[in-house]
């Protein structure tokens, strides 16, 4: 037989007594306040996990500036990243040979075409050794963005590009506000831009 | 009345769990993949970064000649101490190069193959060089398992690096 604690006892008796108004009432809060707690950790660990939430809270002066540089597309035109000041930049460095780079260039592609009215520019810096792959690439891939070659001083630059792809989000005012080294789920570059809008 | 609130309360609590064991469930998924993936690419004899490391730093024994088969720009940032540019083996270029460098060589010479663009399990540069080599007739040819990229396992752990040009001959 169960041993029954005199509190158990007394609790049962509120809790079991019929018509009791008073515990009905309790009960309702009490299914009232898990549903709050519920609803709270859910919101709180959405928050908390997605890094678009993060990015409304701005680029701060914590983001260095994106360093500056002047090179020569594969159209022969000038590049520079100062003329796309007021735009949100995705600066991918990448190479031809390179599979996980190869694999996000059709989405650089549809993310160029998706956001080019809201202000976001592409530019493709290539780390090939040869510029001949690269051009039959951009054409290949109807590549709707600026690719130039870039160098081992560029590189530096940049912190150091010592694996591919690595591609950079800069903000409106110039700021690198992200750096992904590697092959990234560009859904969470997606969401970045958009934060930077 | 009462079952209908311990029932809520149960349905209420299942709800939170599955919230916050999902995203989890899902890393947890994505991170037995990659196992998956990397423990099937064991073609190439490896050598680990570690291991490398302790032979170039070391005076004493016969160093094998190391073969860079990535990209010139990370070469000229960052590479091992003596070892030579050859360039992507991904492609007819870098094959030719590395034929011309090695053909003059034993085929008992150690050789160490790297690269380091990217996750081994997605590098195209390696396993074409060293399947050239074994095909060529040498026995001693080891590739660097680079797990992620040059930087993340070599540079960033500290171990020699060398900076600029040293072409092979």
């Amino acid at each position: 037989m169960t041993k029954v604690i005199p509190y158990q006892r007394a609790i049962g008796r509120v809790i079991n007594s019929p018509g009791n108004q008073l515990v009905e009432s309790v009960k309702t809060k009490v299914f009232a306040v898990l549903c709050l707690l519920a609803l709270g950790a859910y919101l709180a660990a959405r928050h908390w996990s997605r890094p678009a939430e993060r990015a409304r809270r701005g680029v701060t002066a914590t983001h260095s500036f994106a360093p500056e540089f002047s090179l020569t597309d594969l159209s022969g035109k000038k590049l520079e990243l100062s003329s796309y000041r007021g735009k949100v930049v995705i600066l991918d460095f990448w190479a031809t040979w390179c599979s996980p780079c190869r694999a996000e260039i059709p989405r650089f592609v549809d993310l160029q075409n998706k956001y080019r009215g809201q202000g976001l520019q592409i530019i493709g810096i290539s780390l090939d050794d040869d510029p001949k792959p690269v051009r039959a690439f951009y054409q290949q891939f109807r590549i709707n963005y600026p690719v130039a070659i870039g160098d081992a001083n560029l590189a530096e630059r940049y912190g150091g590009i010592l694996g591919l792809p690595v591609n950079f989000v800069i903000s409106r005012d110039g700021r690198i506000y992200a750096k992904h080294p590697g092959e990234v789920d560009l859904r969470l570059v997606e969401r970045e831009i958009q934060s930077l809008f | 009345m009462t079952n209908t609130f311990y029932r809520n309360s149960i349905i209420t609590m299942t709800a939170l769990c599955t919230l916050v064991c999902l995203p989890v469930r899902a890393t947890a998924q994505l991170f037995s993949q990659v196992a998956t993936i990397e423990s099937d690419s064991s073609t190439p004899q490896t050598i680990q970064p570690e291991e490398l490391a302790k032979i170039v730093q070391s005076s004493k024994g016969d160093k094998p000649l190391i073969l860079q088969v990535g990209f010139h720009v990370l070469y000229q940032q960052a590479h091992i101490p003596r070892a030579e540019y050859i360039g992507p083996a991904s492609g007819a270029e870098g094959l030719q190069q590395l034929r011309k460098r090695i053909a003059a060589l034993p085929h008992s010479q150690p050789i160490v193959l790297y690269c380091g663009c990217c996750p081994w399990s997605k590098c195209p540069n390696v396993n074409p060089a060293y399947k050239e080599l074994r095909d060529m007739g040498f026995t001693n040819v080891k590739a660097l398992y680079i797990a992620d990229n040059f930087g993340k396992d070599w540079v960033d752990k500290g171990y020699p690096v060398s900076k600029g040009d040293r072409t092979s001959n």
